[in-house]
């Protein structure tokens, strides 16, 4: 080998040599590529420069002067302190952002936890559950998830009271069409029994791994005992040690309104409720397909190994089926956070309509202001893509 | 390949150096033989297409007014319905010509969206619209109310203000649009809905059951009503600016859709000058000398806009008020054709 590769070297050296250097295809390449750079590079540049001067000369502000100016207008939901006469433009972004995340995550957690009992359901032997699956997946797929959205929502407001005649719940709680009112708890010292309790969480999690690690560190039973005290123990001790109390807002009948109290929005309800139900419908059909995907053999030898249905389903199915089911849950993950921005339709004070509405029509800054929202999304969508795929690579089964 | 570079690159060479120059909007109005008015879609009186599809009510009048002037024929517009949120952004791109949308004028939007005001058309307030079976009589009773608004409004704005004036606690639930927000009340979803005066009149028409409902006697704010245009094309900012003050005149000296070839004969130096049948003031403007002819004729004056779609002529039966002319004890005061 290395006695013939010795001449190869030496002919090619000796071309390079000879051959000019524009004609070196390696060269050729990097010249092509800076050039490409270049042409893009002054693509944007002049975009960017013809925009500005645009901007100028039609005396439209520009510049993101606006986000320490007060906001004055008022935001029906606030998950951090926010009030029109006091809070900024910037004030205002965060506010929405946080109650855009608010109806994502929620979301999310909803729509998987019905699309996996829908799909799964919809290969059921039972006729009358696969049927009833297959209907609503095809139902709620086929109509414009915006129609969806106005239905819930003026499905809420008209089937739920008037103030007046609001639903006095168990417990001190209230609903009518104005929303659902909870008595808020007022957790004193709750810092640190929160803090306790995610340590229980990871010490749980990290009993488990070292028990997959070493091999059993005791019986099936056992073992889930060990982590349930794990979870339970530290937060409780806590709350002994530090001495919480924990006391009710709770709300009250106004002369108009509700006062006081957790107050969960009707717009909310409708939003969450309308988005989980359509994009579970898509992770059903994924979940399918995962579920289908598993070769028959598989579930036929779980059965001959004496495991039941469910046992299999959970033992060696869906492990199997998760690989292929966890690509196209991304999708639907980041297709609910994006549809998310429908909530403008019905009156929910998402990060579209508080800062592409309000925000961009006071400040007159479309530029900026679309502009930061969608680098907010494409945040959002990025990062939840990066972790759905760190989780894919963690559940794939290691091929031997 | 390198010819391709080479026509990139001059590409990126005049997109830098030739940024495009703004023809001025006149001409592009009559190259493309049509008006583009941003008009609201959702609002009687103001600006709505009705069951035929034919766009009516005063804004809309006075759109047909700026064509009339241009083309001397009122139906040259082409209406693209707005919301409030959306109507700047219209204006800006380009995409209108002009806004003619209930639009309050305000400093800041006179100054940093680059558009300009070209001068108060309809001088409105805010007020709030309740269910009778609250029995309010006053906005000052209603703390702790939930009021339904439309976003990206002046209203918006002014109603954290008054609340916060007043020491009162609000929960105002927002909208994109004024048909959503309405919906919205008119399902009890708030206490009171507010917005323009003028407009009170006519959403209240849009609710179930109109009569189960009072608009409240406070006025809180101050809402003149303004035409908008790009920044920085002074022509035709004058143009739209006179079209209303022509119909105003017109109304001041009588002149009529239906008397004004009559009153083009008369010798009140004025009003000739107004018509066009004295000096050159129409070509001024870069118009004819008879834009004021074409304005009335295609239109009306503004008192029979007003009255036609508004007024005692529409269902709305909105009195004139502070629109009437300062000779009747109004605000309306447009200066002088000369």
């Amino acid at each position: 080998m290395s006695e013939r590769a010795a001449p190869g070297t030496a002919a090619s050296a000796s071309a390079v040599v000879d051959v000019p250097l524009w004609r070196r295809p390696r060269v050729r390449g990097i010249v092509y590529q800076a050039v490409l750079c270049l042409v893009v590079a002054l693509l944007a540049w002049a975009a960017i420069a013809n925009v500005s001067e645009n901007l100028a000369r039609a005396n439209i502000a520009t510049g993101f002067d606006f986000w320490n100016v007060t906001a004055g207008f008022d935001i029906s939901q606030t998950l951090i302190p926010y009030s029109a006469q006091a809070s900024t433009y910037g004030r205002a972004f965060w506010v929405g952002l946080l109650n855009t995340l608010l109806v994502a995550v929620l979301g999310i957690v909803l729509a998987t936890v019905l699309g996996f009992l829908i799909g799964i359901g919809r290969l059921s032997h039972n006729f009358l559950v696969s049927k009833l699956c297959g209907g609503y997946v095809e139902l709620i797929r086929n109509v414009p998830l915006l129609l969806q959205l106005l239905f819930w929502y003026n499905a809420v407001l008209k089937a739920l009271p008037e103030i007046r005649e609001s639903v006095a719940l168990p417990g001190g709680g209230y609903l009518n069409n104005r929303g659902l009112f909870l008595p808020d708890p007022q957790i004193a010292g709750g810092g640190a029994v929160a803090l306790a309790l995610v340590a229980g969480i990871v010490l749980a999690i990290g009993f488990r791994a070292l028990h997959e690690r070493i091999g059993p560190l005791g019986r099936g039973r056992g073992r889930t005992v060990v982590s349930t005290l794990l979870v339970l123990v530290p937060p409780l001790a806590t709350a002994v040690v530090v001495g919480v109390s924990v006391t009710f807002a709770y709300p009250e009948m106004g002369r108009f309104n509700i006062r006081g109290g957790l107050e969960v929005l009707p717009e909310f309800v409708a939003l969450l409720t309308g988005l989980s139900i359509y994009t579970a419908a898509f992770i059903a059909e994924a979940v399918r397909a995962g579920l289908m995907a598993v070769p028959k053999g598989q579930t036929e030898a779980a059965s001959a190994l004496g495991l039941r249905r469910g046992a299999a389903l959970r033992l060696v199915i869906v492990p199997q089926a998760m690989r292929v089911i966890v690509p196209p849950l991304t999708n639907q993950y980041l297709n609910l956070t994006k549809n998310s921005s429908l909530a403008v339709a019905i009156g929910y004070p998402d990060l579209v309509q508080i800062f592409t509405g309000t925000v961009l029509n006071n400040t007159g800054q479309a530029i900026e202001v679309v502009v930061v929202t969608m680098a907010v999304y494409l945040s959002l969508s990025l990062a939840t893509s990066a972790l759905m795929n760190w989780y894919n690579a963690w559940i794939t089964p290691a091929e031997r | 390949m390198k010819r391709v570079f080479v026509v990139l690159l001059a590409a990126c060479a005049a997109l830098a150096t030739g940024a495009p120059a703004e023809a001025a909007t006149l001409d592009n109005i009559k190259a493309r033989g049509s008006l583009n008015c941003g008009a609201n879609g959702q609002l009687p009186g103001f600006g709505m297409p009705d069951a035929q599809g034919i766009w009516t009510g005063f804004d809309v009048e006075l759109c047909r007014a700026v064509a009339a002037a241009i083309f001397n024929d009122p139906q040259k517009v082409k209406f693209v319905a707005l919301t409030a949120k959306d109507r700047f952004t219209a204006l800006q791109s380009g995409d209108i010509d002009v806004l003619i949308r209930n639009t309050t004028w305000t400093l800041s939007r006179d100054t940093q969206l680059g558009l300009n005001a070209t001068g108060i058309n309809y001088f409105d307030g805010q007020g709030f619209i309740v269910r009778k079976s609250l029995k309010l009589n006053s906005a000052l009773e209603l703390n702790d109310a939930a009021v339904c608004v439309q976003q990206g409004t002046t209203t918006e704005l002014n109603l954290s203000d008054y609340f916060r004036a007043n020491k009162m606690r609000l929960k105002s639930v927002t909208f994109a649009t004024l048909d959503e927000a309405l919906k919205a009340y008119d399902t009890g979803r708030c206490d009171a809905y507010t917005t323009d005066a003028s407009q009170l009149y006519s959403v209240r028409l849009k609710l179930a059951r109109p009569d189960e409902h009072v608009v409240l006697p406070e006025i809180v704010s101050k809402e003149p009503f303004s035409a908008f245009v790009r920044h920085g094309d002074d022509q035709w900012f004058d143009i739209v600016r006179w079209t209303i003050f022509a119909m105003l005149n017109a109304e001041e000296f009588g002149i009529t859709k239906a008397n004004v070839d009559e009153q083009a004969k008369s010798d009140n130096p004025e009003i000739k000058r107004l018509l066009g049948t004295e000096g050159n003031f129409g070509e001024a403007l870069g118009l004819t000398k008879d834009w004021a002819v074409r304005i009335v004729k295609g239109v009306g004056n503004y008192g029979e806009v007003f009255e036609r779609t508004i007024g005692q002529g529409s269902p709305l039966k909105i009195t004139r008020g502070q629109n009437a002319l300062w000779t009747k004890g109004g605000l309306h005061y447009a200066p002088p054709v000369r």
